[in-house]
This record gives C-alpha cells, sequence and structure tokens, in this order.
C-alpha cells in the first residue's frame, strides 16, 4: 500500500496572461459556432482545435475521437482590459493601501513592522485596509492621495476636491491596471500576495481563455437544431462586442461610444464569470431564463462540488412506493417481481453450480410468476464482453457457458439487500433485509421496523440497493442486518418494536384475566411456529380453557425473568403490587406472565422492555423472534374482538353535558370575576409580573383547570371499552388529552405560550368589543371537535395550528443544515484500538470514546450497565 | 480592588497541570503519537497561564465526567496565532 501523503502547502495563484497564451492552442476570433453545412468555422468558437464532441470527428490539436480528447483552451484578446469580478475586494484592498503616484505601501517600514511583526517574527497579522487611513500623504514620493469609492459591480472612482465641491473621477480598467503593475514585488508580501505567483495586474484581464468544447457540448434537439451551451452563448456576447469595440476604436470613435462599449464588454465578461452578481442584471436566455455561468456551474447544491464530486448516482438500485404487511418478518422486504427480475448478482460459474446457473441462463430475463426459479440477465465472457440474454439467445448462450464465466442472476427469495428511507439521519436509516419476491409494485415492511425509518404509507418511498460482492453482502449481513439494529445507538434501548395495533392488540389480548377455548387460542397463535399449546389453564364442565397470559407466555423465553410496571401505571402513592387494579403490575417468572398487562412499556418501539431484556440475556436473533411473534399474535388478537373508532364513541350522556357545561360556565364567570378585580385596581399583582401578566396567568390557570375538569367528566363515562381510551392507555396513539378535546372541550388556543392577542385594534376579530379580554375573546374553544367550533373558535383554531406548522418548517430547516455541519466536522472520526477517537491523520480527538469507552448501543438507556435489570432477573422479584 | 481571580478556583474549570519530560515521553509512546497529533490549546488561555504552561508544554486535564467518574485528557500547548 502506497504510504500515506501529507499535504504541506497549498498555493493559490493568479493565470497570468502569458499563461493564458502559452496553454491556448487557438485564438478566437469569430463569434460564429457552426457553418450551414454544420461543420465548425475555423478561429470560431467550436474550432476543431479545441476539442471535438462531435463523433466522426478527429481534434486538430491532439487527433483524438471524441470521447477521447480531452479538449484544450483557446483565447480571445480583448480589445481594452476589463475587470475580473472575483477579484474586485482585492483590487479594492491595492488600490487603497498603495500610492497613486508610486505604487508603494502608504505605510512607512517602521509602520508596516508593527503590523505584521519583524522580520524574525512574522506571526503578526497581514496588512488591510483599514491600517491605512484615508486620504493621506505617501511617506515614499510624498503625493497627496484621494479617497477610492468602490461601486458594485465593478465601478472604481477616485474622489476629487475642486472648488470646494466634491467631484467624482471614475478610473478605467486600463488606468487601475497601469497603477497596479506599479506596486513593488516586495510590497505586496505584508498584503499576503505571493508576486511569484499573483503579480496584482492579473485581476484585470486583457486576454480571456476560452474553455474547451469539451465542458460545454452543444446538444441536438429532437427537430435537428443545434442547442449551444450557456457559456458559449455567452462567449458569443464576449466576442461580438470586442469585435466591434476594436472597429469604433480603429475608426477612432468618439470618447462617448468607446465608454459605453467599454462598459457593455466589462457586463458580459462579468456575467461569463458570475450572473448572480449584486447591482448586475443577470444575463438571460432567450426564454427569459437566468444563464448558468461559470461560477453557477460550482456554486450550491446542485453545483460541482455538493452535487457531481460528493454525490453520486448508483447503479443496482430501486425505488417505490412502502405499503405495510404484517405477515413479514422484520428482517424481510418485499419486493415486486418486476424489480427482482430487473436487479441483478454477479455469479461466478464454477464446477459447482455450473448445472445451476445454466438453468438460470435457460430461463433468461423473463420470470414468469413469483414462485419460479430466477433467471440471469447478463452472461460475461471470460474476455469481460457482456452479453445480453434476450428471448432467443438463451440456449446458444448457454452451450457457451463454462467454469470462467460470470452470470448476472436475478434477485431472489433469502438474497440479502439494503434498504433505505430518506433523509437517512442515523444509522437505522439504512438496514439489511431480506428478500421476499411479492405481487404488486410497491416495497412490503413490517410495521415494526417504520420507527428506525420513520416510515408510513402516506405515499412515503424508499430505495433499495443490492450489494455485487461476497465482502458486501457479508458485512450487510454482520453489521446493518435489521436484528443487528434493533437497539438503537443513540440510547441504547430498542427502537424497532409494535406500534398502533400491535400495541392495542397485545393490550387487549393481555389485560385482566381471560380465557379461551381450543378453538379460540389456535386461532390466535396459528401465525407463530409453536407446536404445543400446552396444559389448559382450568378445565370447566369438560370443557378445556387457556388463559390470556398463557398464550401470551408462549412466544416469551423459557428463563425470562422481569418486573416493572406498564404503560397504563398511574403511579399509586403505595403500589398494590399484583393486586393492581389496572393490571399494571407486570411480573414474568421463568418465561411465564403471572400478572400484569403487556403494552408500550413491555413491545413497544423506543420502550420494549421485554425486547431489551431479551437482547441482553440471549442475543439479537432472538429478540427478532420474539418482535416477529409478538406482531404476529398482536394482530391475530386484535382481530379475534376487531377494533374500530367511530364519531359515536365521542359520545356522551346528557348528564355529563350537563356537568360539562356546568364546569365552562363556571369558568366563564370566574375569569369575568377576574377580569371585574383588574378593572377595578384591586388584583395584587404576583411577584415581578404586571398586573396584566397576573391577570393573564390567571386565566390562562382557571381556563386550562376547566378543560382537565371536561377531560375528567368524559373519561369518567369512557372507559376501555373505548377504543380511544384503550389506544391511549395501552400507548398505542393518541393520549387522554386528545379524548378530552374530541369529547370534551378543545380549550385555550395559543400563540407562543400566550392567549391570542393579535389581530385589530384592542380585539383579536370584529365580533367582540374592544378591550374585551374574556375568555371567549382571546381564542378559548369551550365545545368540542365533536360538538363542532363556533365561527369565531374555528378562526382562533386556525391561529394556533398554524403556529404548529410555522415551527415544524422552521425546525427541520434548521436542524437539518446543523446536522449537516454536524457531519461535515464528524464524518472521518473513529475509534482506534487503543479506544482514543482520532481523524485520519491520526490526530486524537478524545483519549477515551465518550469519556467512558462505552459503545452507546450496548449500554442500558445511557448506563453502561443495567444492574437493576440484572439483579431482577436472578432474584424473580423486584428490588 | 479585590485580588486578581484565580480561574482554577472555579468550580466549572477542571484541573490542569504541566507534565513532566518523562511523563510526556510517555505519554507519546502509550499512545504512538508525537506532539501534533494532541489536541492544542493556546499560551495565553487563562488556565495555562495560571499554571505558567509555556508553548511546547504538554498539560494533563483531569475532568469530572458524567459517564466516567474522572477523564483525562491531554493538551500540546502553542502559541495563539495574531487573528
Amino acid at each position: 500500500m502506497p504510504s500515506p501523503k501529507r499535504i504541506g502547502k497549498i498555493e493559490f495563484g493568479l493565470l497570468s496572461p502569458k499563461e493564458i497564451r502559452q496553454m491556448s492552442v487557438r485564438k478566437i476570433i469569430w463569434a460564429d459556432t457552426y457553418d450551414d453545412d454544420g461543420f465548425p468555422y475555423p478561429q470560431g468558437l467550436m474550432d476543431l482545435n479545441l476539442g471535438v464532441i462531435d463523433p466522426g470527428l478527429r481534434c486538430k490539436t491532439c487527433s483524438q475521437k471524441a470521447g477521447e480528447c480531452p479538449g484544450h483552451f483557446g483565447h480571445i484578446e480583448l480589445a481594452k482590459p476589463v475587470i475580473h469580478v472575483g477579484y474586485t475586494r482585492l483590487i479594492r484592498k491595492l488600490l487603497r493601501v498603495s500610492c497613486r503616484e508610486c505604487g508603494r505601501i502608504l505605510l512607512s517600514p517602521e509602520e508596516i513592522e508593527k503590523v505584521i511583526g519583524t522580520e524574525d517574527d512574522l506571526t503578526g497579522d497581514l496588512l488591510s485596509e483599514k491600517d491605512v487611513k484615508k486620504e493621506r500623504i505617501c511617506p515614499h514620493c510624498g503625493s497627496q492621495q484621494l479617497k477610492i469609492n468602490f461601486e458594485k459591480p465593478t465601478t472604481f472612482s477616485e474622489v476629487l476636491l475642486e472648488d470646494g465641491r466634491k467631484v467624482e473621477h471614475k478610473l478605467t480598467p486600463a488606468d487601475i491596471r497601469a497603477r497596479l503593475e506599479r506596486i513593488p514585488d516586495d510590497d505586496l508580501r505584508p498584503l499576503g500576495i505571493n508576486p511569484a505567483v499573483a503579480r496584482p495586474e492579473w485581476t484585470i484581464l486583457t486576454v480571456l481563455p476560452v474553455p474547451p468544447v469539451t465542458m460545454r457540448p452543444s446538444i441536438i434537439l429532437e427537430n435537428g437544431q443545434r442547442s449551444e451551451d450557456d457559456l458559449t452563448h455567452k462567449l458569443v456576447d464576449i466576442i461580438r462586442i470586442n469585435q466591434r469595440f476594436k472597429e469604433n476604436q480603429d475608426a477612432g470613435a468618439p470618447q462617448l461610444i468607446i465608454e459605453d462599449l467599454w462598459e457593455l464588454l466589462q457586463y458580459h465578461v462579468t456575467t461569463y464569470l458570475d450572473n448572480e452578481v449584486a447591482g448586475c442584471p443577470p444575463a438571460r436566455h432567450r426564454s427569459g431564463r437566468p444563464l448558468k455561468t461559470l461560477s453557477q456551474r460550482l456554486k450550491g447544491k446542485d453545483g460541482r462540488f455538493r452535487g457531481s464530486l460528493s454525490g453520486k448516482r448508483v447503479n443496482f438500485s430501486a425505488r417505490t412506493v412502502i405499503s405495510p404487511d404484517p405477515n413479514l418478518s422484520v428482517k424481510q422486504v418485499g419486493i415486486p417481481l418486476s424489480i427482482a427480475n430487473e436487479m441483478s448478482i454477479p455469479v461466478p460459474v464454477t464446477p459447482h453450480n455450473i448445472e445451476e446457473i445454466k438453468e438460470m441462463v435457460r430461463i433468461g430475463p423473463f420470470r414468469p410468476t413469483l414462485k419460479s426459479p430466477c433467471g440471469a440477465n447478463y452472461v460475461i465472457r471470460p474476455d469481460k464482453k457482456r452479453l445480453r440474454l434476450a428471448e432467443g439467445n438463451t440456449e446458444s448462450i448457454v452451450e457457451m457457458i463454462e467454469p470462467g464465466y460470470i452470470v448476472e442472476r436475478q434477485i431472489r427469495n433469502d438474497d440479502i439487500v439494503l434498504f433505505n428511507r430518506q433523509p437517512s439521519l442515523h444509522r437505522m436509516s439504512i438496514m439489511a433485509h431480506r428478500v421476499k419476491i411479492m405481487e404488486g409494485r410497491t416495497f412490503r415492511l413490517n410495521p415494526a421496523v417504520c420507527p428506525p425509518y420513520n416510515a408510513d404509507f402516506d405515499g412515503d418511498e424508499m430505495n433499495l440497493h443490492i450489494p455485487q460482492t461476497e465482502e458486501a453482502r457479508a458485512e450487510a449481513a454482520i453489521l446493518i442486518s435489521v436484528q443487528e439494529n434493533i437497539l438503537s445507538s443513540r440510547f441504547g434501548g430498542p427502537i424497532i418494536g409494535g406500534i398502533h395495533d400491535h400495541i392495542s392488540g397485545i393490550f387487549m389480548l393481555t389485560h385482566t384475566l381471560r380465557w379461551f377455548t381450543k378453538q379460540e387460542a389456535i386461532y390466535l397463535i396459528r401465525p407463530l411456529k409453536i407446536e404445543r399449546l400446552g396444559e389448559p389453564g382450568k378445565v370447566e364442565g369438560g370443557v378445556s380453557y387457556w388463559s390470556n397470559k398463557q398464550i401470551f407466555s408462549l412466544i416469551l423465553p423459557t428463563d425470562l425473568n422481569m418486573v416493572y410496571k406498564a404503560s397504563s401505571c398511574q403511579n399509586c402513592d403505595t403500589c398494590q403490587k399484583e393486586q393492581c387494579d389496572r393490571d399494571a403490575y407486570v411480573h414474568i417468572i421463568d418465561g411465564i406472565l403471572k400478572c400484569g398487562t403487556i403494552d408500550k412499556k413491555s413491545v413497544g418501539a423506543f420502550d420494549g422492555q421485554i425486547v431489551n431484556r431479551i437482547i441482553r440475556q440471549m442475543g439479537m436473533p432472538r429478540a427478532a423472534q420474539f418482535i416477529d411473534d409478538m406482531t404476529a399474535l398482536s394482530i391475530r388478537s386484535i382481530m379475534l374482538d376487531g377494533f374500530s373508532f367511530g364519531i359515536d364513541d365521542e359520545d356522551l350522556s346528557k348528564i355529563e353535558y350537563g356537568q360539562i357545561n356546568e364546569v365552562l360556565s363556571q369558568a366563564a364567570h370566574d375569569v369575568d370575576r377576574r377580569i371585574k378585580i383588574y378593572e377595578d385596581g384591586q388584583l395584587e399583582p404576583m411577584p415581578g409580573r404586571t398586573p396584566e401578566e397576573t391577570l393573564e396567568m390567571q386565566i390562562m390557570q382557571v381556563l386550562g383547570k376547566a378543560r382537565d375538569k371536561t377531560g375528567e367528566i368524559a373519561g369518567r363515562h369512557l372507559g376501555l371499552s373505548n377504543s380511544a381510551v384503550l389506544m391511549a392507555v395501552s400507548g398505542a396513539r393518541g393520549s387522554m388529552l386528545n379524548l378530552t378535546q374530541m369529547a370534551g372541550c378543545v380549550g385555550q388556543q395559543s400563540v407562543r405560550g400566550e392567549r391570542i392577542m393579535r389581530g385589530y385594534d384592542d380585539r383579536t376579530l370584529p365580533h367582540f368589543r374592544k378591550g374585551d379580554r374574556g375568555s371567549g375573546a382571546h381564542g378559548f374553544i369551550s365545545h368540542s371537535y365533536k360538538g363542532g367550533l363556533s365561527p369565531t373558535e374555528f378562526f382562533f383554531h386556525a391561529i394556533g395550528g398554524r403556529e404548529g406548522l410555522v415551527d415544524t418548517a422552521v425546525r427541520t430547516s434548521q436542524s437539518g443544515y446543523l446536522q449537516r455541519r454536524m457531519i461535515n466536522a464528524l464524518q472521518d472520526l473513529k475509534v482506534a484500538y487503543d479506544g482514543t477517537v482520532r481523524t485520519t491523520g491520526g490526530r486524537i480527538i478524545q483519549f477515551t470514546y465518550g469519556e467512558d469507552g462505552t459503545d452507546p448501543m450496548r449500554s442500558s438507556f445511557g448506563d453502561p450497565v443495567d444492574v437493576k435489570g440484572i439483579i431482577e432477573s436472578i432474584l424473580k422479584e423486584e428490588v | 480592588m479585590s485580588s486578581k481571580l484565580n480561574v482554577l478556583d472555579h468550580d466549572m474549570v477542571p484541573q490542569h497541570l504541566i507534565m513532566s519530560e518523562e511523563e510526556v515521553t510517555e505519554l507519546f509512546s502509550r499512545y504512538d503519537i508525537s506532539s501534533d497529533h494532541l489536541p492544542k490549546i493556546f499560551h495565553d488561555d487563562p488556565a495555562v497561564k495560571t499554571i505558567s504552561g509555556k508553548p511546547g508544554d504538554v498539560i494533563r486535564i483531569i475532568r469530572k465526567s458524567h459517564t466516567a467518574g474522572e477523564a483525562l485528557s491531554y493538551r500540546y500547548v502553542i502559541r495563539r496565532p495574531k487573528k
């Protein structure tokens, strides 16, 4: 391996006119491109010396064909010098620090030394504009200096004092160039310029390089017309004006016309270099689209750096919409047959697999059904020649095949593939799945792997990549596979687990004690690979029954011991333990669920206590198995009873509506009473607050309490038989607050944590009196979503809702940019074998990774060791 | 006026110590590095000034760590480039 090289320094310089002429292969004088026969004009912009793009022609410089010739630069002799826009800042600085007569820096050697340091201690600063006072006298030749004005984009002028008035005198690029030429080499070094590679006068262009045609190829449209590149268009403009300028100059045109042409030339050269300069209208295409010139090619997201060099497109990838399939394992991904037929894996032919491969080639590129064995798309001969398999040629190619050939076979079941969803914010955004070829046109995945991808099925698309080498496939299987990524490296807990219906289902199955007949029990466990149902829990009247906890215990590993509190735990002052009337005390002994309800805390993504315990005790494969079993069982159990939610699930009885109205009108009265106190000046302000603020806080508090009370009233009526309550309690989706808003009262709408205050003079909407401070006038919604909002309430709701939308939009863009900068800073760091974090150059960033050397993925929710969990699993009881 | 503040007395400033030459050689051989692989610290850093570290010194910093109790770090003193 070659030893790594170290970059000592990088030198930036300017192209001198001499160098430009030297590298030029042709002087370009004609603005035309092709003649009537479609042949390039000699000395035109498409001159054959500059390289070739049309097939069949040969480059006149290197006599290579199109595609082989890299292209060669030409040059344009400008009639008069023009300023290079990229260097206007530098030119301004140089004009301001140098003498207009002798060209020396306007500072004495002592003054220079003060800024940059002495000869042997050059640790100081470089000279800047600010070090030179304006309009001073040159210490070298004693001439009075003038103020230099700079006007964007390229105008420089001197300010003269004539009869006490200030008069601006414009400097032409030629004047500026003459002044820059006068600056001696030795005076440039304190300014940070190396005169050997960057004489300042080279910032004024006298000759313009013409880039090779290969970097500005013309395209031929369908109608046979040629369409030139934006750069070519711009160069045409430059040459035209340059030519006209020369003619006028030779004819001795009046100064005014010359100046106009000079400015026009300057404009074209400026926009050729950068078409987004401030103070300069962008050059446009005939269609009105701004031209994409040199600077625009490099800049920004789709520019050369971020778009072409850092970002690359790849082969062997597929993209389509995703949809859920709970019957898949989390390790699998469903792939449409049409995609599997298109994508391939190269397989070398050996004496051991030759018959199998011949069969694939015989099938060819058209695999008819899901069940049929895979075919092949290409055959690569030992001489690297690719043969495309088509309907007619399979038999003849089968004859040729012998060891040494490589066959690109189609994707088949259990191939390993990488699956990815953007934005790829963490490592779990790309995971390796096993292929399952399916009907349809979408990728299918188990909903339990949605959390790591942050995927849903409202039209999300995902990408799929096929690893092409054995090494890549091994890496995918060992490092990137789904089962190796159940634990998040962010917090050391499971990120893959049940969501939504999985949690509702497992909650409905395991909540309190329930008995199933054999028929029901078998219905539940049918999708599981379980062979024995076990002894029935009870026999009544000759009929055997199995308890719900028994059924769930079937999918638990036999040596699992856990004690914890479920999501539905209310954190009572004294825990009732086994006697908990919510059945929230989970106790598992030797893989048997003794009591408690399985819900989000046990199996949910991000929580998953049981999943976590299984991983620590039995490893990733067993955990993946458990997740598969759990999702299958929960979907079965939710299907056993059925689960739905409708508008009448939000209905309350007359009594509750009466109570809610009572609470709300009391709150409204309370608010009015407090406003009265405030308006009478009797309100005692809270420490550090104005009376207004105190009143606002009190009102918010009163109304908040009122809403919570309506929620309680609604909650009393709606029990676990209500689907929304069940989802909220089990942690599957939504909260009691959502239910309160649907059935009870939506509550206070707010903007920036305060009641809604904006709108018209002294009132939010014209429906209220000026100065009204009442609850309804500032965004309190006393109705429920079910009951329906009044028009003013609806308006306030829209105001409050908009704030949320704006917040998310701003947050995502800001965090995206932060993420980008973070990745750029950290992407090449790695943990070395001695535990240090180092850059690629071996520089140490951390002496021990994360100060404790702990892999967060193998930590337990941030702690190095889960002491409590280990003790509890051994003692089999709570500690 | 009161006497000058010693930054090292502040609760949030970790302990800074200048390492002896033997310690530095040991450190370099332990990590198989040279001085330019170490993190840097400027010579006019308030903590460095307090313990009168000079450019070329290596400073051992002993931090309190949430995860590891105590975390060691080493920094190489360099001159601050002017602006």
